[in-house]
């Protein structure tokens, strides 16, 4: 259900950033009487800049048995396909391959979705994943800097109110803790070797980027734990409410000193995280999962099927996805998905990791003792003080008095 | 603090649990891609 739900937003933005390599191959025809059928000059030049080409004519030429001449005949020993022919076949996926190797997709003997998986690895999303997470380091620092710490305004009571329960800490703590073990193992295999590999050496980064994938594979499953314990016992205070435009109306108040909108349990600020937290975490542990099992979890095909019916790819100049992707394509699409919704995962969770150390006074207490400063609940989350007074001020009338 | 550290704590034994339950049920890249025919454990 989830991923019925997941996959066709993520499947479009992913469409969206990923466009130029699936646009639709508008080409034009050309003639190639010339070669007799074959490439051109042309085919091969428009290729080297990149363009995209109909290669219908070479992708349908993979030899005709039923045609071919006799096996005693002259030219007849292939049985009408050639080499050149077998091995577009197999270029193509086209060719019937059975194999004695029982390992999943061991029939795809070729398959060229590679070297663009690979430049756009090592291309855009290296380099606009190192800008994102930089820059957001960036802005916050100048954040602290123009806006220093967060102070508590009021004066502080000395009384502290119970705001998270063990439970609640537990289960925020094995989601943080995981999350930050796979980012920084998650960035080691994804910048190493670009940016390792040339600091440490070959030897040393082979060391770090093996323990690097057994840390990663094997925490994650505490990763998706956390996720789902938080998801459960958060999510009826992160329904978004009318409070919430307020909040923004007033920028949290994190803008200005002395303003303080009125909020929930959550405000509309820590909705945003919860939501980021809930959706782009789902998304990436469903690719994650379709990584840990290769070719066993295939989703991108069924996604971009989708998107397909929805109109949105045609609509936005994409036309028609592929719904067709070799096993190995599934993998690519994964990996990549994967990564982006990492990289804009963890430039959010920079920003809460700052509000909630540096950024505020008296905000982490929240998830370190659990026990926060009554006079920071009521500035921050004045609606939520009031119902705790409101249920203290009850509980007594209702309880059995002690015999 | 303590649940913190209890998080962490249960971290690690998810962690080290979960490579040894995904090898003991074949899991590994080895047994997945191999045929009954292929000796992984000589």
């Amino acid at each position: 259900m989830a991923r019925t739900l997941i996959a066709p937003v993520f499947g479009l933005i992913l469409s969206v950033l990923l466009g130029t390599a699936m646009l639709a191959q508008d080409t034009p025809e050309v003639d190639r009487t010339a070669t007799g059928g074959a490439q051109t000059l042309e085919d091969i030049m428009a290729r080297q800049r990149g363009e995209p080409i109909d290669d219908a004519f070479r992708s349908g030429t993979t030899g005709d048995p039923d045609s071919a001449a006799g096996m005693a005949n002259q030219l007849g020993t292939l049985g009408g396909s050639s080499d050149p022919d077998l091995w577009r076949a197999f270029r193509y996926g086209s060719a019937d391959i059975t194999t004695q190797a029982r390992g999943p997709a061991a029939n795809v003997l070729v398959q060229d979705g590679g070297m663009w998986w690979l430049t756009f690895r090592e291309g855009p999303l290296n380099r606009y994943g190192a800008y994102l997470l930089g820059g957001t380091l960036v802005l916050l620092a100048l954040f602290f800097l123009i806006r220093g710490r967060i102070r508590i305004d009021g004066e502080k009571t000395g009384q502290t109110i119970t705001r998270f329960k063990p439970i609640e800490r537990f289960a925020h703590w094995l989601m943080a803790g995981s999350f930050i073990l796979l980012a920084i193992t998650g960035l080691v295999s994804l910048f190493g070797r670009k940016v390792m590999i040339p600091l440490f050496g070959h030897e040393s980064f082979s060391v770090l980027a093996i323990g690097s994938k057994w840390v990663h594979n094997n925490v994650s499953w505490a990763f998706m734990l956390g996720l789902t314990m938080v998801f459960f016992m958060w999510v009826l205070h992160n329904i978004p409410s009318r409070t919430d435009l307020k909040w923004i109306a007033q920028g949290g108040g994190i803008f200005k000193k002395g303003v303080h909108p009125p909020a929930g349990k959550f405000n509309a600020g820590q909705k945003l995280i919860f939501w980021a937290v809930i959706l782009l975490g789902a998304s990436i542990s469903l690719t994650g999962l379709s990584l840990l099992f290769p070719f066993e979890l295939p989703m991108f095909a069924k996604t971009f099927d989708v998107l397909n019916s929805t109109g949105l790819p045609q609509l936005l100049g994409f036309g028609e996805l592929s719904t067709v992707l070799a096993p190995h394509q599934e993998m690519q699409y994964a990996q990549l998905w994967h990564a982006m919704v990492s990289l804009a995962l963890m430039a959010i969770i920079f920003a809460h990791i700052y509000i909630g150390s540096v950024g505020m006074e008296g905000a982490y207490d929240a998830m370190g003792s659990g026990e926060v400063e009554e006079q920071w609940a009521r500035e921050h989350h004045s609606l939520w003080v009031d119902s705790v007074k409101e249920k203290q001020t009850q509980a007594p009338a209702n309880g059995t008095p002690a015999e | 603090m303590k649940a913190m550290l209890l998080a962490f704590a249960l971290t690690v034994v998810i962690a080290v649990g979960a490579f040894y339950s995904l090898q003991e049920i074949g899991f590994s890249a080895e047994d997945q891609t191999s045929g009954a025919d292929v000796r992984l454990d000589e």
